[in-house]
């Protein structure tokens, strides 16, 4: 039996790979697996073990229109010491921030671990024309940031514009260089998992390193079953061609214990390679903040309070 | 002992899950208390309150509703005594109580006797659902001061219905106090609404509002025919006890669908 | 552009993430040294002075001991039974009701001390017990308490009245939800009844006796006789029985059967099955796999209705079965009482080499077997996640129940061939369908002679769905409306 066509047929893997078969998806079945992930009783070493991988993988995010070089100092300095008080505490991933605060993340982390990642194409809604989303671009490039994380217009997946969408990663990947692309699909936005499925497929055709979940600015944002739905395309990809790709789940993720949820569903989707920074990101604020606390309260065997932990 | 001053209840509305005060301040004096008089903003915010309360209560599993409504059982077996005092005494609490648990035990089944599946004459899956039309305006009848109430509440919440509930002029504390143990209860906040006042003053406005779906005027002594003439403006479903209890007291206030679906390799 | 320098990052995976043991807490719930019979409301020594020991098949350590009924016993049962069915036949049906509903709320408010004791007495996993076993068992109660006071509306025209002394007989794979399966119609119908659960799993039938204390049953009208096969034998013997529910193997099924020959019992049979999962090359395909994996692997494969025959569409065939072997890895096989573990233990030693053999005899035969790792504990009887590919309609592992985690994979072309192969069976509990076309569902679910039917599913129950055989898998229904006719006679 013939698949209906629902990606244009000149759409390749980088590498000339075949695109996995698209398929749909069946939320009930999708969201009652990730439900049975989140029941998973993580607990001592190998609770302490996902705290401090957490941690690493978390991209600390500011992306507020009263965004100060201040805040982003204090934003990074956090970043590379989230606890001045343990030193046993790791950095975090990256500070992820709009372009025109680029320059200062990049002075605040030199020397250090944390990438600069920032935000372009007109984000978070995608609503300009192309020239502009490139110029965004490679400014955020110029600027110093090592990673981007574009937004595909929904507005044109919406409107069957499927091929447009494929053209605006390709063209965007190009105008990043060196620098890692991570294409945000705002899955809040697309309506069914079979619609988040498809736009994974498009966003890794057309360059993606990562594919992301959401800007943070809709609701809902990163949700167990959708990173789950998005984890199963990055696996079809992966069985086919060998290529990696890493996800990242950004918006709600406020507690330790949700992160440890999506731990759990990125362990048991695609194995223990994929536990790696250089894979899986939360884009997260305040999800720091809780992680440290579930950390100490792991070593101490005490409950905390916030207080004990710095607001950056 | 007998020196002891008791703390007298404040009676108010019950809207939204909260027992505000009536907007326009007013009380009337009605069994000895001081009772809120609703005023025509207050039904239009109990309709604000019980429509946004639908989705989710009709969106509940049958089983969950069900259970639910057992435990608003529960929670009047434990009010008998202040339900009793504001009602004819304990033998009609009791009654009310057990006709909760009876039509609690109907959310699960409804389907099953209300619905069918269909043998249509054609290679063609059909089926009829019972479903819940939303919101529901009830006027209390006045007697038995608390069954009353209960026996029209209880049949539009059982499959899904929201309800706004105009008590009755004469007993308006046992609707209140019913309204505690709702308040008490699982019962999600704006399914059930209940307001004091003058029935003359409330029931046109219930009746002529555009996001009512159903009105029930078992308890609407003379006015029926002018409440039914403004229910016509937006084809409201208008309600009549017919049983004192039964399944098909329940289906007055729901929708059929039917749905169609090939059968084909 | 500037050259952008990328921070070097030590970021290598681990190489494993092992989760720490999670155990639930066992202390929740204690075990008496010794338990009697339970007959008119009392605990009572049998009068065979015969005991056994019950085990837990995960570690091999006793639990406790109980009572070997013997005639005497049970016709002493079948007696409390009769006598306390003049009081309950009586009763108003809305007070029947709301023993049942209590019913209901007792077993809520003690789920956590059942569910473990449902897992140490029988091996399923605690995540299952927890989150199916006893949700459902008092769902069940809820649902039909609230028929109780509304048979005029099940059976309209009609005028149902009880039939009298039930005795029922219980299987090792859901001790307390078959329990709750057989007793909740039976007493909401206005029956009494005499329950016994499988010699391997007594324990949570002797709680729920503690229940029925709680919630106030009157003595009589549950009474639960421990036993093995001999005491089946004579509760079926029994004169004054009006009718017998019996959920176990068709084997067992057609000698009860037999033995009822000429006699005015009714007899309802709930008996075992082979079922078919089908799946099209259109399917929603990782959900597919989860359903394969849940219809087969779910509670150890120890269910009636397991999914135990994956037929597949050739086209998808090796996609599939990769994906299922990679899944097949990250089943957690181990203590049923840690919070992770995914596939238990299997109930007894027989059960064991019943299992053994019939995967041999697969082996054998010529199909192609594979298991994934799997670490599996020292004491108690264990088996590993199984799956057969290259199976044949005629291999024993096509055709014959094996109550265990072992799946056969068989190919089909077309959607008829699909029907005829899972049709071909002596079986028809239950049958799977994974497709994307609706359309294909409901033609797929006209045409297979099976009593459920799974469309993108599988393993779904609730109480207000019936459930039950066509063919040898046995006939009457539990659940739902439909549940509530076994139970009675109608003038």
């Amino acid at each position: 039996m013939s698949q209906t066509v629902a990606l244009p047929r000149s759409l390749e893997l980088p590498g000339g790979g075949r695109l996995p078969r698209l398929g749909s998806v069946d939320a009930v079945a999708l969201e009652a697996r990730a439900g049975e992930l989140a029941k998973r009783s993580i607990k001592r070493e190998s609770k302490i073990f996902a705290l401090d991988l957490a941690i690493r993988m978390i991209d600390l995010t500011t992306l507020e229109g009263a965004d100060t070089p201040g805040k982003v100092r204090a934003l990074s300095t956090k970043a590379m010491h989230p606890d001045p008080g343990d030193p046993s505490i790791p950095s975090v991933a990256a500070v992820c921030v709009y372009p025109s605060l680029v320059a200062v993340a990049r002075r605040t982390l030199s020397g250090s671990t944390v990438h600069v990642a920032s935000v372009a194409t007109a984000f978070p809604s995608g609503q300009a024309p192309l020239e502009v989303k490139l110029a965004d671009v490679r400014a955020a490039v110029k600027a110093g940031a090592d990673e981007i994380d574009m937004v595909i217009d929904r507005g044109a997946f919406l409107s069957g514009r499927i091929g447009q969408v494929y053209d605006e990663v390709v063209a965007v990947k190009e105008a990043c260089g060196d620098a890692h692309l991570k294409v945000i699909l705002e899955t809040g936005e697309l309506g069914t998992y079979d619609a988040v499925r498809r736009a994974s497929l498009v966003a890794i055709a057309g360059g993606a390193d990562f594919i992301k979940t959401s800007t943070g600015k809709v609701s809902p944002a990163a949700t167990l079953p959708v990173t789950l739905c998005m984890l199963e395309a990055i696996r079809d990809v992966h069985d086919e061609t060998g290529l990696v790709v890493g996800m990242k789940s950004a918006g709600g993720i406020r507690t330790a214990k949700q992160a440890i949820q999506y731990l759990c569903v990125l362990h048991e989707t695609l194995g223990v390679d994929w536990l790696t920074p250089d894979r899986f990101r939360f884009g997260a604020s305040s999800l720091l903040n809780d992680l440290l606390l579930q950390l100490r309260k792991q070593r101490t065997g005490i409950y905390r309070s916030p207080d004990e932990f710095t607001l950056d | 002992m007998t020196d002891r001053l008791p703390v007298r209840k404040t009676y108010k509305l019950f809207v939204g899950g909260a027992f505000p005060r009536s907007e326009s301040g007013r009380t009337l004096e009605v069994e000895g208390h001081n009772v809120a008089r609703a005023s025509r903003k207050d039904a239009r915010d109990a309709v604000v309150a019980a429509r946004k309360a639908v989705a989710g209560w009709s969106g509940a599993t049958a089983y969950n509703r069900g259970q639910v409504l057992y435990r608003l059982a529960e929670t009047m077996e434990t009010r008998t005594d202040a339900l009793a005092a504001a009602s004819s005494g304990r033998r009609e609490v009791a009654r009310a109580i057990d006709r909760v648990v009876w039509y609690a035990g109907w959310a699960d089944k409804l389907a099953q006797v209300l619905g069918s599946s269909n043998p249509v004459a054609g290679p063609y899956f059909n089926f009829t659902l019972p479903e819940p039309t939303g919101v529901v305006a009830v006027i209390a009848p006045d007697e038995p001061p608390l069954d009353g109430l209960v026996s029209r509440l209880v049949p539009a919440l059982v499959g899904g219905n929201a309800v706004v509930a105009i008590a009755s002029d004469s007993h308006p504390l046992a609707a209140i106090e019913l309204a505690e143990a709702v308040a008490t209860s699982d019962v999600p906040a704006g399914v059930v609404n209940v307001l004091t006042g003058l029935r003359s003053e409330l029931a046109p406005v219930l009746a002529g509002h555009m996001d009512v779906n159903a009105i029930d005027v078992t308890g609407a002594d003379g006015d029926r025919a002018a409440l039914e003439e403004l229910a016509a403006e937006n084809v409201k479903r208008v309600v009549r006890a017919k049983e004192d209890q039964s399944p098909w007291e329940i289906a007055s206030f729901m929708e059929l669908k039917t749905v169609w679906h090939p059968i084909g390799r | 552009m500037g050259a952008v320098e990328r921070p070097r990052t030590e970021v290598a995976a681990p190489a494993s993430w092992d989760y720490a043991p999670a155990p639930e807490a066992r202390e929740i719930v204690s075990f008496e040294r010794r338990y009697g019979l339970f007959i008119g409301g009392k605990q009572v020594s049998p009068k065979s002075r015969t005991w056994f020991s019950t085990i837990s098949p995960s570690t091999e350590e006793p639990l406790a001991e109980v009572a070997q009924a013997g005639q005497k016993d049970v016709a002493l049962a079948v007696d409390a039974a009769r006598d306390a069915f003049r009081t309950w036949s009586r009763r108003k049906p809305a007070e029947r009701a709301k023993v049942l509903f209590r019913i209901a709320r007792v077993l809520q408010e003690r789920a956590r001390e059942l569910a473990v004791a449902e897992s140490l007495d029988g091996g399923k996993p605690i995540k299952e017990s927890r989150d199916v076993d006893l949700p459902l068992a008092a769902a069940h109660f809820f649902y039909y308490a609230g028929w109780a006071d509304k048979l005029e509306y099940a059976f309209p025209g009609r005028s149902p009245k009880p039939l009298g002394v039930a005795a029922q007989i219980v299987p090792w794979n859901f001790p307390l939800l078959m329990l709750s399966w057989k007793i909740a119609p039976a007493l909401a119908c206005g029956n009494t009844v005499v329950l016994k659960p499988a010699e391997t799993t007594p324990l949570t039938a002797l709680l729920f006796a503690d229940v029925c204390r709680q919630a106030e049953v009157p003595p009589g009208v549950v009474n639960i006789v421990t036993g093995d096969g001999a005491t089946g034998a004579y509760l079926v013997r029994e004169k004054d029985i009006d009718k017998v529910a019996f959920t176990g193997s068709t084997e067992v099924g057609k000698a009860i059967q037999r033995e009822l020959a000429g006699r005015d019992v009714s007899l309802t049979l709930e008996l075992g099955g082979k079922a078919a999962n089908i799946v099209f090359d259109d399917c929603a395909l990782d959900q597919a796999v989860e359903g394969i994996v849940n219809g087969i692997y779910f509670n150890q494969g120890h269910v009636c209705c397991a999914g135990s025959r994956l037929l597949v569409q050739e086209s998808i065939h090796d996609q599939l079965v990769r994906k299922l072997k990679r899944r097949m890895a990250t089943l957690r096989v181990g203590d049923p009482l840690d919070k992770n573990t995914d596939v238990g233990a299997i109930n007894s030693s027989a059960q064991l080499e019943r299992i053994s053999e019939l995967v041999q005899s697969g082996v054998e035969e010529g199909a192609e077997l594979y298991q994934p790792p799997c670490r599996l504990p020292e004491k108690g009887w264990w088996f590993a996640p199984t799956v057969f590919t290259n199976v044949a309609q005629s291999h024993r592992i096509a055709r014959e129940e094996i109550f265990g985690p072992v799946l056969s994979v068989l190919t089909f072309r077309t959607p008829d061939e699909a029907v005829e192969k899972a049709n071909n069976t002596m079986y028809g509990l239950s049958a799977g369908v994974w497709t994307e076309k609706g359309s294909r569902i409901l033609w797929m679910a006209d045409r297979l002679r099976s009593g459920v039917v799974w469309g993108n599913t599988f393993n779904r129950f609730d109480p207000s769905s019936p459930f039950g055989g066509y063919k040898e898998s046995g006939f009457g229904r539990e659940g739902g409306r439909h549940g509530l006719e076994p139970y009675l006679r109608f003038e």
